[in-house]
């Protein structure tokens, strides 16, 4: 177990920052999944998943390339529809109401679970407009008044703002990969999601646009519920207080992150950890 | 040992290099051949092309220079011995004044105004020249008269005065002073008498006949009787009128077809088969459009024959496959990333397509438009099968009255007899048609460059 601590660097800061491990798990269950199962054609993707996802808290999927992690998490707001020839089986519940009910309108799911991407892609408009057009198309204003503030609360949270308040008309491909991630998150947050997932979101940004987000990740969960897919273990370990390792399609293993980081029960699980697979 | 690892090492990193060495001079010549043939290619393109532009406008560019006349015309009183033109106020009413003037208009146009047209041009002939009548009036265009008597209906004060105007030269005489016909071909040959001729050779010593500009080739229709006046306006309109009804029907269809084929409708052997057909249509000689034209538009629903309305209806069939199979292009190339950033916001399918695909696919439409316009421009089979090969004189007031088109008004004018009158009009006629063509072009490359700017 010591050489397990050694090799995956818990700093002071992050297991302070991280909440109590067994607090984590305390809070309330924002999302269930049970017995989830993605088919891409006639290949099987996902075999049977079943994980809780705590309110307002951090929640980490690891694992080695293709196990099926993004998979998962599209699963969560439905995306996976987009997709043609996927089939999903099983329930996912959000508060309770199975979000793959016919009866329920896929656009307002979307609404209440926003998605940032790996590759950042604000839309070929203005930077005001990337983070209004959520609001505007859900109703969400009533007047530009309304609209500007959501835009530039929006921008403070994704801590934006003081970087690109001169320049809200300027198109925001122009802006740096760093911050165009801050502007999807921006754009998500706008619209008021309870749930946010994130897909890789700092594997194709340098380390300092990494630790500006980490550190933004950390902000934004006291109001919101957060599912980050990394492929960096130590990204895990700092950023969320539970961890759901998946590989080759199924869940191994999931539970508080100091938890799986020095105590894993799945040898697969520890060898990962080690470096010895994935 | 380490030093046999080493040189064995080396000798096989020699060995490579000798093997790509000896095949790179081969490599290199024939990227060489190959941009050669390119070039050669793009130059025999181009000279083509230069060689089309260079002799339209070789023998076009005398065609936008006219011969007229320069004439002082004396409103005799003898010859128009009508009374003074009716006022409104003198009648009961308005009917009764319009017939009053109709009346008057009629006795106007019983007279004989070539007589005034004749005296004014007698006035100018040297003394002691010996010319009929009616060789006298071979050098001013036929219409002259109307001229004159529409001058008059005008302005009745001209009575008894004597003004200025400026009238046409008859296309013989045209002809005649440009050098169009040989002038050492005998009397036979020519097509004015010998009088006329001198008297012609006169008037443009004393500077009674100047060259100018030829306005009437734009401000004037077609004219049989007189073709110095033939102009270019009545096809100018129709085709105008045709190129927005296929702008505005071709487009708004042709894009929402392809992006329903695209975007909503499900993947199946149905819309597959539509694709193949789409893109069949597309090589479907133009001519076969015109029958479907005459055989739906015309027989069927009894449209006007020779109306820009079914022209336009029949160059919109054809230009759809084209706006449909760019436009299908555009929407496959935009990035999935950015679907995915719509959809994952909420959007619905409908807003993510309107919002945030067709926005970035604008350039790549617009340009198929205009270049589809462009095409329809320029066709000239389905318009003659719709009726369009009539000769027409009048600019069509409305898009359901008879008109005539660019591409069709140049093939009339190719068969008519007066070669030597109308092979340089023709050529101006063409000139001026793929001058439209290229401010079409241009506007689409420009409206392009600045769309894609602003994305």
């Amino acid at each position: 177990m010591d050489m397990l601590a050694g090799k995956v660097k818990l700093t002071q800061q992050s297991v302070t920052s991280a909440m109590n491990p067994s607090a984590a798990l305390d809070r309330p269950i924002r999302i269930e999944a049970r017995d989830v199962t993605v088919h891409y054609g006639a290949k099987q993707a996902l075999f049977g998943i079943s994980i809780d996802i705590p309110d307002r808290a951090v929640t980490s999927f690891i694992g080695p390339s293709g196990c099926g992690k993004s998979t998962f998490l599209r699963c969560i707001n439905r995306m996976n529809d987009t997709i043609e020839g996927a089939r999903v089986g099983g329930t996912i519940k959000l508060d309770g109401e199975d979000i793959y009910d016919p009866a329920l309108d896929v656009v307002e799911l979307r609404a209440r679970i926003g998605m940032v991407f790996q590759k950042p892609n604000p839309f070929p408009k203005s930077i005001y407009e990337n983070v209004a057009y959520g609001p505007r198309i859900h109703g969400l204003a009533r007047s530009k008044a309304d609209l500007d503030e959501i835009v530039v609360s929006s921008l403070r949270k994704a801590g934006l703002f003081e970087e690109v308040k001169d320049r809200l008309n300027e198109p925001g491909t122009g802006l740096s990969g760093g911050q165009q991630q801050r502007l999807c998150i921006a754009r998500a947050i706008a619209v008021g999601p309870e749930v946010i997932l994130m897909d890789e979101p700092c594997s194709a940004l340098d380390p300092i646009a990494t630790a500006i987000i980490e550190e933004l990740i950390d902000e934004l969960r006291e109001n919101y519920t957060i599912v980050i897919v990394t492929h960096s273990m130590q990204q895990a370990a700092r950023v969320s207080q539970k961890t759901a390792f998946f590989h080759l399609g199924k869940l191994i293993e999931e539970g508080a992150t100091e938890d799986i980081f020095t105590n894993p029960v799945h040898k697969q699980t520890q060898d990962y950890i080690m470096g010895r697979i994935g | 040992m380490a030093t046999d690892h080493i040189t064995a090492a080396r000798e096989l990193s020699q060995e490579r290099t000798r093997l790509v060495r000896s095949g790179l001079r081969r490599r290199h010549r024939n990227e060489a051949i190959f941009r050669g043939l390119g070039i050669a290619a793009i130059a025999l393109a181009l000279g083509f092309v230069a060689l089309l532009f260079v002799d339209m406008t070789r023998k076009g560019i005398p065609a936008f220079v006219q011969s007229n006349l320069h004439l002082e015309v004396f409103f005799d009183p003898a010859i128009i011995d009508v009374g003074p033109a009716p006022v409104a106020s003198e009648f009961a009413s308005p009917a009764q004044y319009q017939a009053a003037d109709l009346r008057w208009r009629r006795e106007l146009a019983l007279l004989n105004w070539n007589r005034i047209l004749e005296a004014s041009l007698m006035a100018k002939v040297p003394a002691g020249t010996e010319i009929t009548s009616r060789e006298l009036l071979s050098i001013p265009e036929t219409n002259a008269r109307h001229q004159l008597r529409e001058m008059f209906v005008a302005n009745p004060d001209l009575l008894g005065r004597t003004i200025a105007v400026d009238i046409l030269a008859s296309a013989n005489a045209d002809n005649w002073v440009k050098g169009n016909i040989n002038r050492s071909l005998g009397d036979a040959q020519q097509q004015l008498s010998p009088a006329a001729r001198t008297v012609i050779d006169a008037f443009e010593a004393d500077g009674t006949l100047t060259n100018g500009f030829a306005w009437a080739l734009f401000t004037n229709t077609d004219s049989r009787a007189a073709p110095a006046s033939a102009g270019l306006l009545g096809a100018f309109v129709g085709s105008l009128y045709m190129m927005l009804i296929v702008i505005v029907l071709a487009v708004p269809i042709g894009v929402a077809a392809a992006i329903y084929l695209e975007e909503f409708a499900p993947k199946s052997r149905l819309t597959d088969f539509i694709e193949v057909n789409i893109n069949n249509l597309a090589a479907v000689p133009s001519i076969v459009f015109g029958l479907l034209g005459a055989a739906v538009f015309i027989n069927y629903m009894h449209l006007p024959i020779s109306a820009p309305l079914v022209g336009g209806l029949v160059l919109t069939l054809m230009t759809l496959p084209t706006i449909i199979i760019a436009t299908r292009g555009a929407l496959l190339g935009v990035s999935p990333a950015l679907r995915q950033a719509a959809l994952g916001m909420g959007a619905s399918k409908t807003q993510m397509v309107f919002h945030h695909v067709l926005p970035v696919t604008l350039p790549s439409i617009l340009t198929a438009t205009i270049l589809g316009v462009a095409h329809a421009l320029g066709e000239t089979a389905p318009l003659l099968l719709i009726g369009m090969k009539a000769f027409v004189a009048q600019v069509p007031a409305t898009p359901l009255d008879q008109a005539t088109a660019l591409p069709v008004q140049i093939y009339l004018w190719q068969g008519n007899e007066n070669r030597n009158f109308f092979e340089p009009r023709t050529a101006a006629a063409i000139m001026v048609l793929l001058g439209v063509m290229i401010v079409l072009n241009g506007t689409a490359i420009y409206l392009r460059s600045r769309l894609e700017k602003r994305v």
